[in-house]
């Protein structure tokens, strides 16, 4: 069994035009057994910049803490917020220094760069960044979301046929996956609001 | 074992805290996760003007390909290029950080960066970590002494050689170079017989795939050629895409706006001085 399955996750993220959407799986188990059904996996670090972490929970949880007080700093030394672009280099940064140790995560980054630029990136376990143009996805029903997302993707779509694409990639994988699942958390970002959305979907 | 209560962020270098806990979790049967490789084909030759790089664009997770266009010809200086094949984050890291001890040298020196500064201070990273560091490299540069085309492995060792190739497709590259290579060749003769090569590594090694990227760097400066050639594009993309009849049911909604609607009053009063 591999570390990333002891809790099980699902994570995705999509571009569209001037918006990004960012969404998760709710479950959070023990192997086979589910804990709680309203897991958070999608933090906010600003207004433009949210953060997904997949596989071990506590690892995604320390690390996550790390990451807020480090961009905390930053606040305080630059009175601005992190470009997404930056973040991204942090985060990879701070796994590749963990490289003979490593934290057992999947980070998913999803921001909105410079003149409302959406910008989402995901990594491996030791920092290898990965930048796609158009979706990225983690956790252990990633391979069901890369074919579900390959095939529903288009370029350059509006916010709310962007919401409903990554809803149901994220559903439709997720029914094929036992380790995640019960129901989804999207949130789809415009530069002028951020839409916080819980899905319904199948509670097995 | 620090007794600070503030957690400073660290000066740099690897850190193993957290070794003792994955040895632990691996004795109880779980096992660590896959690392992203690069499975690969990189080549590079020389040609008579200089050094061409070459470089396939897959990147793959176990057998999954997580990303169809990743770059794998990484920036060491204004006249230095190297391919990385073995780890993804292992590559990456390994190139940015020696680009910028090469930049601080320059700075130092005020001179243009050599190929074999590079080299030296690549493989005494590679050797000091002995193999674990997985990083197989195509380092490849025209300096004040000339073209340079070196291949560094990850323990440490290294070739200088005229044509070189790395990776799960060097084998296939290797057999177009062998073949096909002679010295003196032109820019264009070049290209084609590196793009050939990389095809080679694409249509038959499966750890490769995608486009083709091309490097050429010459004593005037250098051209990076990001997919050069596209053999495999997307064939069966349906125009009209997905459309979801049924949409999804939504539990809650919460919006958040980010920008604040101000309301600007025309003519107000003029404030005193």
């Amino acid at each position: 069994m591999s570390i990333f399955e002891y809790n099980g996750s699902a994570l995705v993220a999509m571009v569209g035009k001037n918006c990004f959407a960012i969404a998760s799986d709710r479950r959070l188990g023990v192997q086979l057994q589910t804990i709680a059904t309203d897991f958070q996996r999608i933090s906010k670090i600003h207004d433009r910049l949210f953060l997904g972490l997949s596989g071990l929970a506590t690892d995604a949880q320390t690390l996550y803490q790390r990451l807020v007080f480090r961009h905390k700093l930053y606040q305080l030394r630059e009175e601005r917020d992190m470009k997404p672009e930056t973040f991204a280099n942090l985060v990879s940064a701070i796994l590749y220094e963990k490289r003979f140790g490593p934290y057992f995560c999947q980070p998913v980054i999803a921001g909105l760069g410079d003149e409302d630029k959406p910008f989402i990136c995901t990594m491996d376990s030791i920092g290898a960044k990965e930048l796609a143009k158009d979706f990225v996805v983690a956790g252990t029903a990633s391979e069901s979301l890369y074919g579900a997302c390959e095939s529903m993707f288009k370029d350059d779509m509006e916010p709310e046929e962007l919401f409903e694409t990554i809803s149901q990639a994220l559903l439709s994988s997720v029914d094929r996956d036992c380790l995640s699942g019960w129901g989804g958390h999207v949130y789809l970002v415009t530069p002028t609001e951020v839409k916080e959305r819980i899905l319904k979907g199948r509670m097995d | 074992m620090s007794n600070s209560v503030i957690e400073v962020p660290p000066k740099g270098g690897f850190s193993f805290d957290l070794c003792k806990r994955n040895e632990m979790l691996a004795k109880k049967g779980v096992n660590p996760p896959s690392f992203r490789k690069t499975g690969t084909t990189i080549v590079g030759l020389v040609f008579q003007d200089g050094v061409i790089l070459g470089a396939d664009t897959r990147a793959t997770e176990g057998p999954i390909v997580c990303d169809k266009n990743c770059e794998k010809i990484h920036y060491m200086a204004p006249n230095i290029y190297c391919c990385g094949a073995g780890t993804a984050a292992d590559t990456e890291a390994v190139t940015d950080m020696v680009s910028s001890q090469l930049q601080l040298h320059r700075y130092h020196t005020g001179r243009e960066s050599r190929v074999v500064t590079a080299l030296t201070l690549l493989k005494r990273h590679l050797f000091n970590y002995q193999g674990y560091v997985s990083a197989a490299l195509v380092l490849g540069g025209v300096d004040v002494t000339g073209p340079h085309l070196h291949t560094i492995y990850p323990h440490g060792s290294t070739d200088t050689l005229p044509f070189a190739t790395m990776g799960s497709g060097s084998l296939a590259a290797m057999a177009v170079f062998e073949s096909k290579y002679k010295e003196g060749l032109t820019r264009n003769e070049g290209i084609e017989l590196v793009t050939e090569a990389i095809c080679s590594g694409i249509f038959n090694d499966l750890g490769s795939g995608s486009n083709v990227d091309v490097c050429v760097i010459t004593k005037g400066g250098k051209e990076y050629l990001r997919n050069h050639l596209q053999p495999n594009p997307r064939t069966y993309t349906n125009s009209k895409g997905y459309s979801f009849p049924k949409k999804t049911e939504v539990l809650l909604t919460k919006i958040i706006p980010l920008k604040e609607k101000v309301e600007i009053i025309e003519g107000g009063d003029a404030m005193e001085e």
